[in-house]
């Protein structure tokens, strides 16, 4: 199956990388995540209910919305903590790219091991920028939030063209295309990596980051 | 077409379309009152939840969408709005966006209903939250209260963006295909927020202002031209009219009425509003030069603030009278003690009327050749401070969990940091 693989590019200060990560991982997990699923008698299942919040950045004049789940704010935090702490110490016209790639597990049987299969990867492309005074920062705060919004529609306009979706699994294989390890959502299985590229421009390190 | 489909699921589809359209209505109307919206996950299934989404009913919402439907769905050349805007404590208003539910004829028979179609609309609904955060008017709601508040009026049969100005941009949040035809979300939003090219009479506002003078001028001209406000206007289509002091408005709308502790929205929780936030939200959309400003060509730059709503502006007042540094006024009144402490330390010299002055960025007793605009940035970003995250009621228990757990992180982070601080507070001294 074809995998299919959108990319996304912000510009940002050092200080709004965290928070703009977040937004737009957020925001891709929100669709991409149900409520926990309960099989019953018969292979039917119901479904439970994903809340939302809404999030206000510190750095930068936008707001977004997040699944209410602690865990999984708690594990994309770390994820991207990791990142920014990567690209800053990479340099300081670093630039990054953070990925976060949708899969289907497919068993294989012994002695190979389960094949991860992506069917939908994001990738977001950082550009980290230095600013010289307040003005500029203050012109930035606003620019960036506006560009996250583009960057919002973007989001939305690729997840509401249907494409594929692994179809709606069995009570046994569950596990092979949601993370269901997570006690109050239920997102597909994914991962997120990153790369760093220095100023020299070769890519420095990739980083996988299991879930 | 319709025959095509099963009886049952049929009445499903039909049922699917009336909850969301009912659900688009709360997504919409919730996310322009002015808070911050938060809702629990659930791991069982309630039953309740439509589209596996914990959106929250407001009953008023749910009673003036349904009285608008009456009793019909939304379908082909049958669309669902809902029509945000903004309406002035002078009595003015003006139409910000549209949302639009409708339907055309392109079919998907292939679709099943129960399951790919409810899978899909809850895609939709969770794109829905997200734009509703991005278009313009939401950064305005938040703003709302003393000197605006935003509305809402639904409407039932063809859509109506005339209202919008011109220019108004188009974002589609999505499409669900259904064997009856496909469904369609889409939002249309003003991009011109110059408060005077709404008013239709009034031709010579448009334009730049070119002195006190004629900005005065004008300013007179369209404060007396109080046109009929957009929503009497709006209401010949028989939509569901919404007005101050009707019940729901002033529930749904955070009308900030000074001490009336019968509000019956939290107040406490809401940052305090500093009037010149609207005119700096719409800073990136117009660039006129404000009224009272005394040298039009040297205030023109980046970072000068526009006069959109210079009608807000009293009648007859000059700019000595209503320069802050002249007269400092009060701040207003607040709902609670800490967030009035909060508002008066970070606000010095915003004052209802006075705010509109704010837009004159010489500060006093700064020099002109001294960078004056540094001063004036710094006045003008310190004057708003974002409200603490600490300081919101709003906050459920488990944010407070989570607040209290990210507080090791946060220490470890300040104590790396800890070179930095010494060095900021070694600039100070």
């Amino acid at each position: 199956m074809n995998c299919r693989s959108e990319v996304l590019e912000v510009t940002v200060e050092a200080r709004q990388v965290e928070e703009a990560m977040l937004a737009l991982l957020h925001t891709i997990l929100l669709h991409r995540s149900t409520g926990k699923f309960h099989y019953k008698k018969e292979g039917t299942y119901s479904i439970g209910t994903v809340g939302t919040q809404d999030i206000d950045c510190d750095f930068i004049d936008f707001t977004f919305v997040r699944v209410s789940s602690e865990e999984l704010d708690r594990m994309i935090r770390k994820a991207v903590s990791e990142f920014k702490d990567a690209l800053s110490n990479s340099g300081s016209d670093g630039m990054g790219q953070i990925s976060l790639e949708f899969y289907q597990k497919k068993k294989s049987r012994w002695p190979f091991s389960d094949e991860c299969i992506p069917w939908e990867v994001w990738s977001i492309k950082v550009n980290v920028v230095n600013l010289a005074n307040e003005q500029e920062r203050q012109i930035c705060r606003e620019k960036v939030g506006e560009k996250l919004g583009e960057k919002v529609i973007n989001v939305v306009e690729v997840i509401n063209r249907h494409e594929y979706l692994p179809k709606m699994p069995t009570q046994s294989e569950v596990d092979n295309v949601f993370d269901t390890t997570l006690k109050d959502v239920q997102p597909y299985l994914y991962k997120i990596t990153y790369q760093i590229t220095d100023s020299l421009g070769t890519s420095v390190s990739t980083t996988m980051r299991r879930d | 077409m319709e025959s095509d489909l099963k009886p049952q699921d049929q009445k499903d589809l039909d049922k699917f379309i009336k909850f969301f359209a009912l659900k688009t209505v709360q997504v919409i109307v919730q996310a322009r009152l002015g808070e911050k919206i938060c809702t629990r996950s659930s791991s069982s299934p309630t039953g309740s939840d439509w589209f596996n989404l914990a959106i929250k009913d407001i009953p008023e919402v749910t009673h003036e969408a349904k009285k608008a439907l009456a009793g019909q769905l939304p379908g082909i050349g049958r669309s669902m709005c809902v029509e945000i805007s903004l309406k002035t404590s002078e009595g003015d208003s003006m139409e910000l966006e549209t949302w639009c539910l409708e339907m055309n004829e392109k079919c998907d028979k292939e679709i099943k209903v129960s399951y790919a179609v409810y899978n899909r609309l809850s895609v939709l609904l969770k794109s829905l939250l997200a734009i509703t955060r991005v278009t313009p008017a939401y950064k305005l709601s938040r703003k709302q209260g003393h000197d605006y508040v935003i509305l809402y009026r639904i409407y039932f049969g063809e859509v109506q963006l005339s209202g919008l100005g011109e220019g108004f941009q188009t974002v589609r949040v999505g499409v669900v295909g259904t064997p009856i035809g496909t469904i369609t979300l889409s939002c249309a939003y003003r991009t011109n927020l110059a408060f005077m090219s709404n008013r239709a009479p009034d031709e010579e506002d448009g334009g730049q202002f070119a002195g006190v003078q004629d900005s005065q001028e004008v300013c007179a001209t369209s404060f007396s031209t109080s046109p009929p406000s957009q929503v009497l206007h709006a209401g010949k289509e028989g939509g569901a009219l919404l007005m101050p002091p009707h019940g729901a408005d002033v529930h749904l709308t955070v009308e900030h009425a000074p001490n009336t502790p019968s509000s019956r929205r939290k107040e406490e929780g809401r940052r305090s509003v500093s009037p010149s936030d609207p005119v700096e939200s719409l800073n990136a959309f117009t660039r006129k030069v404000g009224a009272f400003v005394n040298k039009p060509s040297t205030q023109i730059t980046a970072a000068s603030l526009d006069l959109p709503f210079a009608a807000f502006a009293p009648r007859g007042l000059d700019s000595e009278e209503n320069d802050p540094m002249v007269h400092p006024p009060d701040s207003p009144p607040c709902p609670s003690p800490l967030q009035g402490s909060l508002h008066s330390q970070g606000s010095e010299g915003s004052g209802q009327q006075d705010d509109f002055v704010m837009v004159d960025f010489r500060p006093a007793f700064s020099k002109d050749d001294l960078l004056p605009m540094d001063l004036g940035t710094f006045y003008r970003e310190f004057q708003n401070p974002p409200q603490l995250a600490s300081l919101s009621l709003h906050i459920s228990s488990q944010s407070m969990a989570d607040d209290l757990d990210s507080l090791p992180e946060k220490l470890r982070v300040y104590e790396k940091n800890i070179d930095e601080f010494d060095a900021f507070v070694d600039m100070l001294q």
